[in-house]
């Protein structure tokens, strides 16, 4: 009870802060747990984008930009703890990095009122925003992901998949499983033959999965993992020989700490990737103007690394969105249901990364109101092990949307008939 | 000199058996309801219910199943979050196979369901005794796990595997879904809570629960009293899985809306729920309370106090939440071997002689 009462008046003397002009942006990160790997440099590139812009531009068109992070673990139930903690804030978007957590907010940010922004995760029919109208998952999804991967593989076989064996070895949650239904109506498609393993959370014995692959002798495997799986995967592949090259994970498996715990054997490993990497100009501005004052976010080691990247890229298309809502509705206090509009006008040109100190980061694309999927594109990239840094193979690929579209099509009917949602954007 | 027998004259067999036989106590425990009832569905708000009370409450309910099986019948069990898990599935096949049906007859549903598996798995308890069969019981938390990620059909078919809970209603107010109101969360756990409670403590007073506590404290001397070890094991699985099932449904349903089983209902559930049931206080409903009081608002506090009060990064407060907390659990174990329900009954004692000691 005394304990209770203490966090009463806790709460209560935090509610009381006093209310300023600013722009909150609430950060779900993890720092912590056996996902903090990816965690940590995804949160740190977020928030440090932010604080340039604090420091360089005084803001998003003149109000500071707030970000409260929060710690999740990875962890459902905290999540949920961290959106009803931080949306009382005036919180504009969340982007919470975890599948199971963004599966929990669908309904309640729906209810709430405020968007969701799931980039390269989530629930990947949310793509279809005349059913989703506050989740929105630009520039790419898991289906996205998987088709790239199929017809990056189809092109290294001159076209042709028809007596291929491909394995998928997925982490066992929704995060995994999410690709499965893409990659059997491929299947059908390509004439390939699939087999699924799933690698149960955390990911640290795979020792039976890889004895499978070994006894199965697969052309390919796939690899949706997260955490710590991934590097376990991919020394496991090289304790059993298996040729790196034909070995590719998704993009939440082809960040630097996946790959470096197995040193030299690690050359070779292939990803996806939906951002491009390499030395942005963006990063010398992060140096000057937020790392030289002191105000890094973490340790201020990890400027430039995938997942850095990736995170500052998140930020990137929430400042421009909120600049978009900024400019819709004339105002540069903007609410969750502006930030939304912004969201759906959203268009990312080459012109416009270029502008922002980004060029190439991502594909261009253009989000509207039925579709808030992006282009779907992604690039593959390959792990150069002695020089100690991912290598771009190809360009953007187009995904196969002629698959994908009929798939997105029916999951979110099926969600809105479930949930009696009517379409929007008609 | 509030707290203390005298003047407090019993007339009947029926008062003198009650639960709280001092007469502060018993204006504490009305006054603690008329609170849980009277004010706080006026003022909760949705942090509070989804962060603090909604899973207390639920955490409450497993620990007392938990404490049935454990604390009164001796019975070590490692299956707790299989068992929610059996619970919380359940609930969503029945929600969805009859929407018709009160969600609260769904959740009762769950927890029969969930007696019944207990049941099965409780089988073996005959026959084997302490560490293994914690090691049965622990292989039921992962075969159950196992299977509703395996077979579909628990999950109706979803691509992802998850199970998310449909609105439900209950007197046209929504008590499941994205819209449910933070009072309507808070107060349906509140009387599955106070129900449940109030069954368990009365149980546990009577012949049942005297023939569970035979068993715990020397099964083979209870044998030759005549305690059938068949029927008490059994019926401390079948009433300890029910109340964990439910509280499986009601976290499935009402507190989070969506689940994956292996990250919802993992070894890791299991272990909170036994450390609530030790630190508690093994064998007290008040315990059960006081456990899961101790694990759910602790680091939720910690949290707040770090974070929010004196704006420290969250990945040291989270680490340091493990550090205290598992210090904590530490020393009240160490000045406290039986659990915080030992503390309070011993501050009890100490009440009844205030002021004067001596």
């Amino acid at each position: 009870m005394r304990l209770r009462l203490a966090t009463f008046a806790l709460t209560a003397l935090i509610a009381a802060g006093p209310a300023m002009a600013e722009l909150v942006f609430p950060d779900l990160s993890y720092r912590t747990g056996p996902y903090a790997a990816g965690g940590t440099p995804f949160s740190d590139g977020y928030q440090d984008y932010f604080s340039l812009v604090n420091e360089r531009d005084g803001g998003i068109g003149g109000v500071k930009a707030r970000v409260i992070e929060c710690e999740t673990g990875y962890n459902t139930e905290k999540g949920v703890e961290c959106y009803e903690a931080t949306k009382g804030e005036g919180a504009l978007i969340y982007q919470p990095l975890s599948t199971g957590i963004t599966y929990q907010l669908i309904p309640k940010v729906s209810a709430d009122e405020i968007p969701l922004h799931t980039m390269g995760y989530g629930r990947t029919s949310a793509a279809n925003g005349e059913v989703f109208e506050w989740v929105f998952n630009y520039p790419a999804n898991y289906w996205d992901a998987a088709s790239v991967a199929i017809k990056y593989l189809s092109d290294e076989n001159g076209g042709d998949l028809s007596d291929k064996k491909i394995t998928l070895l997925y982490h066992n949650s929704a995060y995994g499983k999410e690709p499965i239904r893409t990659l059997e109506e491929l299947a059908d498609k390509h004439g390939y033959e699939l087999t699924t393993i799933a690698v149960d959370h955390p990911g640290q014995e795979q020792k039976s999965q890889w004895l499978q692959i070994r006894r199965e002798r697969p052309d390919y495997v796939l690899m949706w993992g997260w955490g710590v799986m991934n590097q376990v995967a991919v020394q496991e592949a090289a304790n059993i020989r298996f040729p790196m090259e034909n070995f590719i994970g998704n993009w939440w498996a082809g960040a630097e700490h996946d790959v470096t715990p197995a040193g030299a054997a690690a050359d070779g490993y292939k990803s996806l990737n939906m951002n491009r990497i390499g030395d942005l100009p963006v990063f010398d501005d992060i140096k000057t103007y937020v790392h030289d004052k002191g105000m890094a976010a973490g340790d201020g080691s990890n400027v430039g690394k995938v997942l850095y990247t990736r995170g500052m890229y998140a930020a990137v298309l929430a400042v421009e969105a909120a600049k978009t809502a900024q400019e819709i509705h004339g105002t540069p206090d903007i609410t969750a249901a502006m930030m939304r509009d912004g969201m759906e006008a959203l268009e990312m040109t080459a012109a416009k990364m270029e502008a922002l100190g980004v060029p190439g980061i991502g594909p261009e694309f253009s989000v509207s109101c039925a579709d808030h999927g992006g282009s779907g594109q992604g690039i593959v990239q390959q792990w150069d092990a002695d020089a100690g840094k991912w290598v771009a193979l190809t360009d953007y690929i187009q995904p196969d949307s002629e698959v994908i579209a009929p798939l997105v099509e029916e999951d979110s009917m099926a969600y809105a008939s479930e949930n009696n949602i009517d379409l929007r954007c008609q | 000199m509030l707290y203390r027998e005298a003047g407090d004259f019993k007339t009947s067999y029926v008062e003198d058996g009650q639960t709280f036989p001092i007469r502060f106590d018993r204006w504490r425990y009305y006054a603690v309801l008329a609170v849980a009832f009277g004010v706080i569905p006026f003022v909760i708000n949705d942090y509070w219910a989804s962060a603090v009370f909604v899973p207390f409450l639920i955490y409450a309910i497993a620990a007392i199943g938990l404490n049935i099986l454990t604390g009164y019948c001796g019975q070590v069990s490692l299956g707790t979050g299989g068992f929610m898990a059996v619970g919380a599935y359940s609930c969503y096949k029945l929600m969805t196979a009859f929407p018709e049906i009160s969600i609260l007859i769904h959740v009762l549903g769950a927890g029969v369901i969930t007696a019944a598996v207990g049941v099965l798995f409780g089988l073996p308890s005959l026959r084997i005794k302490g560490f293994y069969l914690a090691v049965a019981t622990l292989a039921a938390q992962f075969f159950l796990v196992w299977l509703f990620n395996k077979v579909p059909w628990f999950y109706n078919y979803s691509a992802s595997g998850q199970i998310s809970a449909p609105e439900r209603t209950v007197l046209g107010v929504a008590v499941t879904g994205p819209n449910t109101e933070a009072w309507a969360k808070y107060m349906v756990c509140l009387v599955f809570v106070v129900a449940l409670a109030w069954v368990a403590r009365n149980l546990t007073r009577g012949t049942v629960g005297r023939s569970w506590m035979a068993i715990r404290d020397m099964d083979i001397a209870a044998e030759i009293i005549g305690v059938n070890p068949l029927k008490a094991k059994l019926t401390a699985f079948a009433v300890s899985s029910f109340f964990v099932g439910v509280a499986g449904a009601l976290f499935f349903s009402v507190y989070l809306g969506a689940v994956e089983v292996g990250e919802a209902f993992g070894i890791q559930k299991s272990f909170l729920v036994l450390f609530m049931v030790i630190i508690g206080g093994l064998g007290s409903i008040f315990g059960s309370f006081a456990g899961a009081a101790f694990l759910v608002l602790l680091p939720v506090l910690l949290k707040n106090t770090l974070v929010g009060g004196f704006g420290w990064p969250t990945d040291l407060t989270a680490h340091l939440e493990l550090i205290i907390v598992g210090a904590l659990i530490i020393f009240f174990l160490i000045a406290e071997p039986h659990g915080l329900a030992q503390l309070w009954r011993i501050g009890k004692e100490k009440l009844r002689l205030w002021p004067f000691p001596h």
